[in-house]
C-alpha cells in the first residue's frame, strides 16, 4: 500500500518536473527509482530504459515498467497514470490561456535559458544509464569495452546516416548475443 | 469566411488516428508522426496551429508528442478528444512494453538474452547520446550556455542535487542571463 503510494508521488513529482521533454527527468529518475526506494536495481534500470526506447510511442513510457516491478499491475497503473495526468492536466488547462503569454517577453528568455540546464540533465541522463549500462566496475573490461564500443558506434552511425533507431538498438542486441555471452 | 474544418471527428475517430501512430512509432521522432497525421494527412490543423500547439508542447512540462495530443484532442472534441488523443497515442507502446517486460522477468538471467539486453541498453546510451549532442549543438557552442550545460551536469550526475534544485535555484538565474531587453530594440 505504501508503496503504491510512493510510487504515485514520485512520478506525479517527475511529471510535473519534466520541463524540455521526458529524458530531462531521467538522473532524478534513476536516483528515486534505484537509490533511494529500490524498486529497480541499476541494471534493470538501464534496460528497462533501453527497451522503452525500442518501443513505439512516447519514450518514457518505460515508468510503467518500473511500476509494475515495484508493485505488480497495480504499480503499473499508478506509475503511467501519476506520470502522465498531472503534466496533461496542466497543458490542458495552459492551452486555454496561452494567447495571454504568447507575446510575452519573457516567454523567449524562460525558453533560451532552460536550453543549455534541458541539455545538461539530458547529460546527466547519458551518464545515469551509462554507469550501469557501458562503464560498469562490476563487470569485465571486456564487457565494457564491448558496450562502450557499442553505444559510441550508434551515436556516430547516427549522425551519419538518417536511420530508424530501433533498428540500431536491435542490432546492439545482436552484437551483444555474439559478444558478450562468454561473460 | 475561413474554410469549415472537415467534418469535426469523434472521440473514435480520434483515438483511431492517434493509435495508429502510437503502434507504428518505433523508434521515436514520435512529433514528426504526429504533424503528418494532424496537418498532413486528416487536416484537423493547419501548419500555424500546429506550431503553436508544439511550442506549448515544448514550454509546458510533460512529454512533447503528449502534450501536443492533449491540445489537439482538446481542440477537436474537448476532454474527451484530449483523452481519446492521449490514450491512442501512449497505450499501444504500453502493452508492448508489457510484453517485452514479461520476457524480460522470465529470460533475464538467461545468459545469452542477458549478453543480448546488455547490447540494446548500449545501443539505448549511444541514441540519447546523440539526441544529446544533436538538439545541444547551439548549446555547446556559446560559451555562456556551455558552463550551464557542463555545471548542470555536474552537479546532478556528481552530486546528485536533485531536479527541483535545478529547476529552482540554477535555472533562474539562467533565465535571468537571458532576460528580455527593457528598452524597446533600436531601430
Amino acid at each position: 500500500m505504501s508503496d503504491l503510494v510512493k510510487i504515485l508521488n514520485v512520478f506525479c513529482l517527475l511529471s510535473l518536473l519534466a520541463v524540455g521533454g521526458g529524458s530531462a527527468v531521467l538522473p532524478q529518475m534513476e536516483h528515486e527509482t534505484v537509490t533511494l526506494h529500490h524498486w529497480v536495481t541499476g541494471d534493470q534500470f538501464a534496460t528497462i530504459y533501453s527497451l522503452g526506447q525500442m518501443a513505439p510511442g512516447p519514450n518514457m513510457s518505460m515508468v510503467a515498467l518500473i511500476g509494475w516491478q515495484a508493485a505488480g499491475a497495480a504499480g503499473l497503473l499508478i506509475a503511467l497514470v501519476a506520470f502522465y495526468l498531472p503534466s496533461s492536466f496542466l497543458t490542458y488547462g495552459c492551452s486555454y490561456i496561452w494567447d495571454h503569454f504568447k507575446d510575452n517577453p519573457w516567454r523567449a528568455s524562460v525558453q533560451r535559458g532552460m536550453a543549455p540546464i534541458t541539455i545538461g540533465l539530458m547529460l546527466a541522463g547519458v551518464h545515469a544509464v551509462g554507469k550501469t549500462a557501458c562503464i560498469n566496475p562490476s563487470h569485465s573490461t571486456h564487457f565494457n569495452t564491448i558496450t562502450c564500443i557499442t553505444a559510441l558506434a550508434v551515436t556516430g552511425i547516427l549522425f551519419a546516416k538518417r536511420i530508424n533507431p530501433a533498428l540500431l538498438m536491435l542490432l546492439g542486441g545482436v552484437a551483444g548475443w555474439f559478444l558478450l555471452r562468454a561473460n | 469566411m475561413p474554410p469549415a474544418a472537415s467534418k469535426q471527428p469523434g472521440a473514435s475517430e480520434i483515438f483511431r488516428v492517434f493509435a495508429k501512430i502510437g503502434i507504428t512509432s518505433f523508434g521515436g521522432g514520435l512529433v514528426a508522426y504526429l504533424r503528418d497525421a494532424l496537418v498532413t494527412d486528416k487536416k484537423w490543423m493547419d501548419e500555424e496551429e500546429f506550431l503553436a500547439a508544439l511550442e506549448i508542447g515544448q514550454t509546458l512540462p510533460g512529454l512533447n508528442s503528449v502534450n501536443v495530443a492533449i491540445i489537439a484532442g482538446r481542440k477537436l472534441a474537448g476532454p474527451r478528444g484530449a483523452i481519446a488523443a492521449a490514450a491512442g497515442l501512449i497505450l499501444p507502446g504500453v502493452l508492448l512494453l508489457l510484453v517485452l517486460g514479461i520476457l524480460y522477468d522470465r529470460f533475464r538471467h538467461n545468459p545469452n538474452v542477458a549478453a543480448a539486453l546488455a547490447g540494446v541498453a548500449a545501443a539505448a546510451v549511444g541514441l540519447l547520446l546523440q539526441v544529446t549532442l544533436k538538439i545541444g549543438a547551439k548549446q555547446f557552442l556559446n560559451l555562456r550556455d556551455l558552463c550551464f550545460v557542463l555545471g548542470t551536469y555536474y552537479l546532478v550526475a556528481f552530486h546528485h542535487v536533485s531536479l527541483p534544485v535545478v529547476l529552482f535555484l540554477i535555472a533562474p538565474v539562467a533565465i535571468i542571463l537571458c532576460r528580455p531587453k527593457s528598452a524597446k530594440p533600436n531601430p
